[in-house]
């Protein structure tokens, strides 16, 4: 099994917030990240895909096809977006990173063919990441706990 | 309460500067000087550290977050970033007796993460020492 990573860039803003809370708890809750008139990041985008390697290529995926598939499913959607507005999945969804990496994989993983997918991952800023395995979460919640 | 969702892995990262002196009180001078080379000069020496804290779980519906950064910012600026920026780390109770290399450092940060921090799982951590040399601890896995 080898593993192979493509990074991508691009650029959108996004604002937090729940309409089922108070503007206060919204407020507390996500901070700055509420303003309603939104704010910027450059993302950074990296996908992880995995695979046997073909004998007769030498490839565990043709990059040009992996590099076609992001450009069209995800940055085609995102870049230079307001992603609480023109991008579907955050009509009902915050556009948090978490949130963002899910979306990456659910665009991607039905499209990728030949390899797949291993990890989505997604920086906001250059300390800040999210990494997507495509995993359901089983096991002790901690949300709400003091 | 979720009971069934997606599970994420939030990594942020983090930069603090200490110094410190790499010296076993159970070798002798020789064996320190051997094992240690410029790391065992007496005063010491300084480095920026890069500090990524890994945690995960569940996607939080009402929230989209694992964590909320300003909970994991807040515990690691007073728990850690307080306690080891500016400081010589072979002062602090954690190196009484242990040596302050990067791998007991990050047993330690590790342990008083998983210890008092209970807002999301502590997946992980790693230290950056310099930008050529990093080390991570998951726990005794």
């Amino acid at each position: 099994m080898v593993y192979l990573t493509r990074k991508a860039e691009f650029s959108a803003s996004h604002y937090y917030h729940n309409p089922a809370f108070t503007p206060e708890e919204n407020a507390r809750l996500f901070g700055k990240c509420n303003n309603p008139n939104g704010h910027g990041h450059n993302y950074t985008l990296e996908v992880t895909v995995k695979g046997a390697v073909d004998p007769r290529s030498g490839f565990v995926v043709d990059l040009k096809q992996l590099k076609d598939v992001m450009s069209r499913e995800v940055l085609d959607a995102l870049d230079h977006r307001f992603l609480n507005k023109e991008v579907p999945e955050f009509l009902t969804k915050i556009p948090t990173t978490e949130n963002l990496a899910i979306a990456i994989w659910q665009r991607l993983a039905p499209k990728l063919k030949a390899a797949q997918l291993h990890r989505v991952r997604v920086y906001e800023t250059s300390d800040l990441f999210v990494d997507f395995y495509g995993e359901d979460f089983h096991g002790e919640d901690f949300h709400g706990q003091a | 309460m979720t009971t069934r969702n997606m599970k994420a892995h939030l990594t942020r990262r983090y930069m603090f500067s200490a110094s410190h002196r790499l010296h076993s009180d159970e070798m002798s001078n020789e064996e320190n000087r051997a094992t240690y080379g410029k790391c065992n000069n007496p005063y010491g020496h300084g480095h920026n550290y890069a500090l990524e804290v890994t945690v995960s779980g569940p996607v939080d519906e009402a929230t989209g977050m694992v964590c909320n950064l300003v909970d994991l910012d807040g515990f690691v600026h007073a728990q850690i970033l307080e306690r080891f920026d500016h400081q010589n780390l072979n002062t602090l109770p954690e190196f009484s007796g242990r040596v302050p290399t990067t791998e007991n450092l990050c047993i330690a940060i590790f342990d008083i993460v998983k210890r008092r921090f209970h807002k999301a799982h502590l997946d992980k951590v790693r230290i950056e020492e310099t930008m050529l040399n990093s080390f991570e601890y998951a726990g005794d896995l």
